[in-house]
C-alpha cells in the first residue's frame, strides 16, 4: 500500500468534485475490491474520497419498480421486503455473491464497479494490460481456462466482470443514476456502464473521471419468472465459472465478458418461440470460439437452457 | 529399552478412574482463543515496540539477480533497515551443522544472487510501520537474468529416478501374476500440488538481549526451530530463546523454519530493537513448502472371487532441486490389502518449483486417492460391493513384513460404518439415481495411517497451593495438545482439570518432538504420563516419609491418588497439604518416553472407513456433498470432543482435495497461478453438510502406555477417494485428476452422454 490521504465527503457534490480534480483520487465505499487492491499494490490511488456514509442507502418506491441507494449494501438489499417480493433474480444473485462478512459491507454501486477476479491480475509479477496498459495478457496464454471470457474478449484481455448482481440488473433491465462534475446527473443502462475489452482494458466503465454511482433504478418486474443460477467451484464465496439471470424473456449471462453479458439472441429467439436450449445456443453460436473454451460455451449453454426452463415454472408473486 | 509388555499393566490412564480419559473436555486454552486474547507469534509483548519487517520476493523461477536498487525503498518512510543478499549479515552457508546434534541446519536468508524458486525471499525491509515497510518493499528494482528451470510436472516424467537410497519392493513375481490375472484393473491416478493455507501465516517476533535471542515464532517444532536459528546465525543453540505457544494451523507446513525466523532474528540484532515480520497471505504459496503433485500408477490383478494375486502401486512425485523430499504415496499400500505377488516404489522428479514438503497425512493423503478408486474399479469389474472385495483381501499379518497386527479393526470399521450410513441404499449400478436435477452416488474408501512414538520428555510440578504444572516443550497446532496433556496430568495424578495447568512452545522446557506425523498426542501425552508417574512416586515417599503425614510409614505400593487426595486406604491428605509442609518450594520432576526395543515387531497403524454421498448437477457438473461419515480405530481416545474435531476436519480437507484443491503451476513463470484464498478453494461451511465420525472402542497395548494413538491424520486419509466413488456411483462418470471440478466432471458427463 502506497501513501494516500483520505477525506470523509460531506455531501456527494463535494464528493465527485474532489475526485474529478485530483487523477489520483478514488471513491471508497465498502472498501472490500479497492483496499484489497491497494493492499497488493495493484490500485494506487493517492487520494481516497469516502463516499460510504453519504445518504444513498435506501431503498424507494418508484414508478412500480424500486431506486436503490448506491450505499447501500449487499446484505440489506437482499433481506429488503420489496425486493425480495419483486426481485427474486436480484436476490438470489445478491446472496450468491462473496460471502456474508463481505455482503455486509460491499455497496450497490460498488459491487458494479469491482473488478476482475483473474488471477493473473493479481498477480503483480505477471504482464496485465489492466494492471500496466501496454504490458500484455498474461492470461490469453494462461492455465485458467474456465474464468477466461467467451465474448468480446480482446487480444489485450479475456478477464470477465465477477459481479453477480450486475448479471441480474442486467436481465432487470436496470439503470444506473449518476451525478456528474458538473453537479448534473445522467443515466444509463446498466448493460452500457462497462465497455469490452478492446485495445484499453484498463478503462472498464463510460463513467467520467468523478462521475459518482448514486443509485440503481429497477424498472417494475417483467412478466413470468425469474432465476438466478451460478456454477462454481465450491458452494460459496467462489467468483462464478459461468452465471444466467433471467426475468421473463430478457437473459444475461454473468463471467462471460468484460460486462455483464445481455444475451440478446436468446432473448429474440424465445420471442419466436425457440426452445429454451436453441435460444440459449442462438447465443451461444456468437460466442468468441477457440481452443480452450468450447467446454465453458457448452456449459453456458446447457446451464442458460435450464434456467430458462426453471423460470418458466417459477412466477413472482 | 522398555519393552511392550511393560505397557500392558494396568496404569492410571488405562483404569481412568476420574473419567477424565476419554471425556470430551472443552479447550484449555479455547477461551483465550475465542476472546482474542491468545497471544500469537506476530501479537506477542515485546519489551518494546517492534519493527516490522516485510519481504520482497522474486519473480522468477530460476537464475540470478543481476541488479537491485533499493535506493528509493531506503529514502521511503519510516525505513529502518533495507537488505538484499549485497548486504545482508552474514549466515552460516545453507546446509551447516556446526553442532552435529542439531535438529535443523542453518536456512540463511538472502545468501546469494541465485534465485531457485519463484517467491524466494531476495529483499527485506524494516520500517516502523508495516505499510511503511510494504510500501519500501514495492520500490526495490530488482533485474534478473533468467533460466530455464523445470517446473512443469508432467512434461519431466523422463527425468524422474528413484529417490536417494531407496528402492523398489518386490515381493513374489508381480508381472507374471498380473499377466495371469483374470480380472485387472491399470489405471493412473493424478493429483496436485496442495497448499496448507494455514489460518496464520508463518510469522515471527524476535529480540535480543546481550548475546541471546528471544523469538516466538509459530512452528511446529521447537527444537528444530531453535536449531536452525542457531545454527543460521552460529551462535550456540542455548542462546536462542525459542517460544510457540499458540499457532493457527500448522498441517506440516510449519515444522521447519523459514525466512520470517531468520530475518527478524538478524534484524533485530542489527537494529538493537524489537522486529517482527510475517509472510502475507500471497507469500505462503510459494516462500514455504507445498504437498507436491502424484501420479499414480495402480494395477491390480484378482481372481473371480476377488482375491488379489497381483498388486502394484508406483507413484512419480516432485520436490525442489535442492531440498530433497519424497511424497511417499506408495508406502501405506504396502500394509493395506493382501496379495502375493506385490511390487510397489517411487520416483521423484527434481524441479525448480518452490520446496515440496509434508502436508497433512504425507504419503497416505494423494496415495490413498489412487489404490481406494482402483479398488472400488475392481469391485465393479468383479461384481463385487466394495467392501467385500476388500474384506476378501483383509491380511491375517501384515502382508509385506508378515508381521502381526497390533490391532486392526478396518474390516470392524467398515462393516460398522455401513450400517450406520446407510450403506445398503446404495444402487452398484452408476447413475440411476435422481433427485430433481441431481444425480446421487455413494462411495467408501477405507483408511490407514501408521502409528509411531518417538522419544520425548515432560517435566511436572506441584506447588504448595496444589497447583500441578506440566512443562514440555511441545507444540499445540489448534489440535488439541494443551487440552489432552492436561487431561492426561490430571488423570494420572488424581486431581480435578482445574488443579492443571499446562506450559509447553518453550525451548528451555523438556524437549518433545512436537507435531506431526500423527504421532503428538502419543509422544508427548506418553512423556507427561511418564512423568506424572515420577511425581506420584515422589510425592509417596514424601509422605510416607512426613512423620506429620497420615500415610507416614505406610507402605508405599498401596498409595493411591484420587480426588486430590493421597491416599493408602483410610488415611489420606490432599496433595496441597503434603506439598505445603513437607516440600513448600514444590516438587519438580521429569519424565521420559521412547519407543519400546520390540515395538517394530508388530504392524501397527490407525484404521478407518469413509462414506460419502454426493450429488452432481446434471446440468453443470457441479458436485455438492449431501453426506459424509466415518468409522475409526486409533486406540483409547483421549478427548472425544477434539478427536472428533481432527478426524472430521481431515474429512473436510478430502472434500477438498476431491473437489476444489489445487495449485495450478503456470510453467511459463514457474509460479502457481492462485495465489489467495479466494483462488485456491478450501471448503467453506456451505460445502459441508450432514458429516460426522465416530470412534471404535479401541485399545493398543503396543503402541504406548495409554494404549493411544493418533488422530491428526487419519481423517484424510481415503476420504477423497471416497468422495471420487461416489461421483462415478452418482454419474457413471470415472474420473482420476483430482480435483473433480465442474469442468471436469462436465467434460466427464458429456463423454456420457450426460
Amino acid at each position: 500500500m502506497r501513501p494516500f490521504t483520505y477525506e470523509r465527503a460531506p455531501d456527494a457534490l463535494s464528493a465527485v468534485k474532489a475526485v474529478a480534480e485530483n487523477p489520483g483520487a478514488k471513491f471508497l465505499a465498502g472498501g472490500t475490491n479497492l483496499l484489497d487492491l491497494m493492499k497488493l499494490d495493484i490500485e494506487r490511488p493517492t487520494h481516497l474520497v469516502d463516499v460510504g456514509r453519504l445518504p444513498f442507502a435506501g431503498v424507494e418506491e418508484v414508478n412500480g419498480g424500486l431506486r436503490i441507494g448506491g450505499a447501500m449494501v449487499n446484505s440489506k438489499l437482499a433481506a429488503h421486503p420489496r425486493v425480495r417480493e419483486l426481485y427474486p433474480v436480484l436476490v438470489r444473485a445478491l446472496v450468491s455473491g462473496a460471502s456474508g462478512q463481505l455482503r455486509n459491507k460491499a455497496t450497490t454501486a460498488g459491487n458494479l464497479l469491482q473488478r476482475t477476479r483473474c488471477a493473473y491480475f493479481y498477480d503483480t509479477t505477471k504482464p496485465c494490460n489492466k494492471r500496466q496498459p501496454g504490458s500484455g495478457c498474461s492470461a490469453l496464454e494462461g492455465v485458467h481456462g474456465a474464468h477466461d471470457a467467451i465474448f468480446g474478449a480482446s487480444k489485450a484481455c479475456i478477464a470477465t466482470h465477477p459481479s453477480d448482481m450486475a448479471v441480474a440488473l442486467t436481465a432487470l433491465g436496470a439503470s444506473v443514476e449518476t451525478l456528474t462534475p458538473t453537479g448534473a446527473s445522467r443515466t444509463l443502462a446498466v448493460q452500457d456502464l462497462h465497455r469490452l475489452p478492446g485495445d484499453t482494458p484498463q478503462v472498464e466503465t463510460d463513467l467520467a473521471p468523478g462521475e459518482l454511482i448514486t443509485a440503481v433504478l429497477v424498472p417494475p418486474p417483467p412478466e413470468g419468472g425469474q432465476v438466478y443460477r451460478k456454477v462454481r467451484g465450491r458452494a460459496s464465496y467462489a467468483h462464478g465459472i459461468a452465471s444466467v439471470a433471467v426475468a421473463g424473456g430478457r437473459v444475461a449471462f454473468g463471467a462471460v465478458a468484460h460486462k455483464p453479458w445481455r444475451a440478446a439472441h436468446t432473448e429474440d429467439a424465445l420471442s419466436s418461440g425457440a426452445s429454451p436450449a436453441e435460444a440459449a445456443e442462438a447465443e451461444l453460436s456468437k460466442a468468441d470460439r477457440n481452443d480452450h473454451n468450447a467446454l465453458k460455451i457448452t456449459l453456458v449453454g446447457r446451464l442458460a437452457a435450464a434456467a430458462i426452463e426453471e423460470s418458466k415454472t417459477r412466477r413472482v408473486a | 529399552m522398555s519393552s511392550v509388555k511393560d505397557w500392558a499393566a494396568p496404569n492410571p490412564i488405562t483404569e481412568n478412574r476420574g473419567g477424565l480419559i476419554g471425556k470430551g473436555v472443552d479447550r484449555y486454552e479455547g477461551r483465550l482463543k475465542v476472546t482474542g486474547s491468545a497471544p500469537y507469534a506476530y501479537e506477542v509483548e515485546a519489551p518494546s515496540r517492534p519493527a516490522i519487517g516485510y519481504m520482497a520476493t522474486a519473480s522468477i523461477a530460476k537464475g540470478r539477480i543481476t541488479r537491485i536498487d533499493t535506493s528509493a525503498a531506503e529514502a521511503s518512510p519510516g525505513v529502518l533497515l533495507v537488505w538484499s543478499h549485497l548486504n545482508a549479515p552474514a549466515q552460516a552457508p545453507r546446509g551447516t551443522r556446526a553442532n552435529p546434534r542439531s535438529q535443523r541446519p542453518s536456512n540463511p536468508a538472502l545468501a546469494s544472487d541465485r534465485i531457485e524458486n519463484f517467491g524466494q525471499t531476495v529483499a527485506f525491509v524494516v520500517a516502523d510501520t508495516f505499510e511503511n515497510a510494504r510500501a519500501a518493499a514495492n520500490l526495490i528494482e530488482i533485474e534478473y537474468a533468467a533460466e530455464q528451470g523445470v517446473v512443469d510436472f508432467v512434461a519431466s516424467f523422463d527425468q524422474a529416478d528413484q529417490p536417494p537410497g531407496e528402492e523398489d519392493v518386490h515381493i513374489g513375481d508381480f508381472p507374471a501374476a498380473f499377466a495371469a490375472a483374470p480380472v485387472t484393473v491399470d489405471e493412473t491416478y493424478e493429483s496436485p500440488v496442495q497448499n496448507h493455507v494455514q489460518m496464520e501465516p508463518c510469522a515471527t517476533t524476535a529480540w535480543w538481549d546481550g548475546d541471546k535471542v528471544t523469538v516466538h515464532t509459530s512452528i511446529q517444532m521447537v527444537k528444530g526451530g531453535q536449531h536452525a536459528l542457531a545454527e543460521t546465525l552460529a551462535i550456540p543453540s542455548d542462546h536462542v530463546h525459542l517460544l510457540t505457544r499458540y499457532i493457527g494451523g500448522g498441517f506440516g507446513g510449519k515444522g521447519q523454519a523459514y525466512d520470517d525466523l531468520i530475518l527478524s532474528a538478524l534484524a533485530a540484532r542489527a537494529l538493537g530493537q524489537p522486529v517482527k515480520l510475517a509472510y502475507t497471505r500471497q507469500q505462503m504459496f510459494h516462500g514455504t513448502i507445498h504437498r507436491p503433485a502424484v501420479s499414480m500408477r495402480v494395477r491390480l490383478g484378482a481372481q473371480p472371487d476377488g482375491r488379489l494375486t497381483a498388486f502394484a502401486v508406483e507413484a512419480i512425485t516432485h520436490c525442489a532441486r535442492n531440498a530433497i523430499f519424497t511424497e511417499h504415496a506408495a508406502n501405506f499400500s504396502r500394509n493395506l490389502y493382501a496379495a502375493p505377488n506385490r511390487l510397489t516404489g517411487h520416483r521423484l522428479v527434481k524441479m525448480d518449483l518452490p520446496g515440496a514438503g509434508p502436508m497433512r497425512a504425507p504419503g497416505e493423503a494423494p496415495g490413498m486417492l489412487s489404490l481406494e478408486c482402483a479398488m472400488d474399479e475392481l469391485a465393479e469389474k468383479l461384481g463385487l460391493d466394495p467392501i467385500e472385495l476388500r474384506i476378501r483381501n483383509e491380511p491375517d499379518v501384515d502382508p509385506e513384513t508378515g508381521k502381526p497386527f497390533s490391532v486392526r479393526q478396518l474390516v470392524q470399521c467398515m462393516r460398522d460404518g455401513a450400517a450406520r450410513f446407510g450403506w445398503e441404499r446404495r444402487n452398484p449400478k452408476p447413475g440411476q439415481v435422481r433427485d430433481g436435477r441431481w444425480l446421487v452416488g455413494m462411495g467408501m474408501a477405507a483408511a490407514i495411517r501408521g502409528n509411531f512414538l518417538l522419544p520425548a520428555k515432560a517435566g511436572v510440578r506441584i506447588d504448595a497451593d496444589g497447583t500441578i504444572t506440566l512443562r514440555q516443550g511441545m507444540t499445540d497446532i489448534g489440535t488439541g495438545t494443551y487440552t489432552i496433556l492436561a487431561q492426561i496430568t490430571a488423570e494420572t495424578m488424581g486431581v480435578p482439570m482445574e488443579q492443571v495447568k499446562v506450559e509447553m512452545g518453550d525451548s528451555n522446557f523438556p524437549p518433545a518432538p512436537g507435531s506431526g506425523g500423527q504421532f503428538g498426542a502419543a509422544t508427548a501425552g506418553s512423556a507427561a504420563y511418564e512423568a506424572g508417574m515420577n511425581l506420584r512416586k515422589a510425592l509417596t515417599e514424601l509422605a510416607v516419609g512426613d512423620p506429620n503425614s497420615p500415610l507416614y510409614g505406610g507402605p508405599a505400593e498401596y498409595v493411591t491418588f484420587e480426588n486430590g487426595n493421597i491416599a493408602i486406604e483410610n488415611r489420606s491428605e490432599t496433595l496441597a497439604a503434603l506439598v505445603a509442609r513437607a516440600a513448600p518450594e514444590g516438587v519438580y520432576v521429569e519424565g521420559s518416553i521412547s519407543p519400546a526395543a520390540d515395538a517394530r515387531d508388530y504392524s501397527q497403524h490407525t484404521y478407518g472407513a469413509h462414506f460419502a454421498e454426493v450429488g452432481v448437477d446434471t446440468v453443470t457438473g457441479e458436485v455438492r456433498m449431501r453426506k459424509m461419515f466415518g468409522v475409526f480405530a486409533a486406540g483409547r481416545i483421549l478427548n472425544a470432543k477434539t478427536a472428533r474435531s481432527q478426524i472430521t476436519g481431515g474429512m473436510i480437507w478430502g472434500v477438498g482435495t476431491a473437489l476444489t484443491e489445487s495449485n495450478v503451476v503456470d510453467a511459463r513463470y514457474g509460479s502457481f497461478i492462485n495465489q489467495d484464498m479466494a483462488g485456491y478453494l478450501v471448503p467453506a461451511h456451505a460445502d459441508i453438510v450432514d458429516l460426522d465420525a465416530i470412534f471404535l472402542d479401541e485399545a493398543d497395548d503396543k503402541a504406548n502406555p495409554m494404549g493411544i494413538k493418533g488422530v491428526g491424520e487419519l481423517g484424510i486419509c481415503g476420504a477423497g477417494a471416497a468422495v471420487a466413488n461416489a461421483i462415478y456411483n452418482a454419474t457413471g462418470v470415472r474420473l482420476r485428476d483430482y480435483p473433480m471440478t465442474p469442468e471436469k466432471v462436465l467434460e466427464g458427463m458429456l463423454a456420457v452422454g450426460l
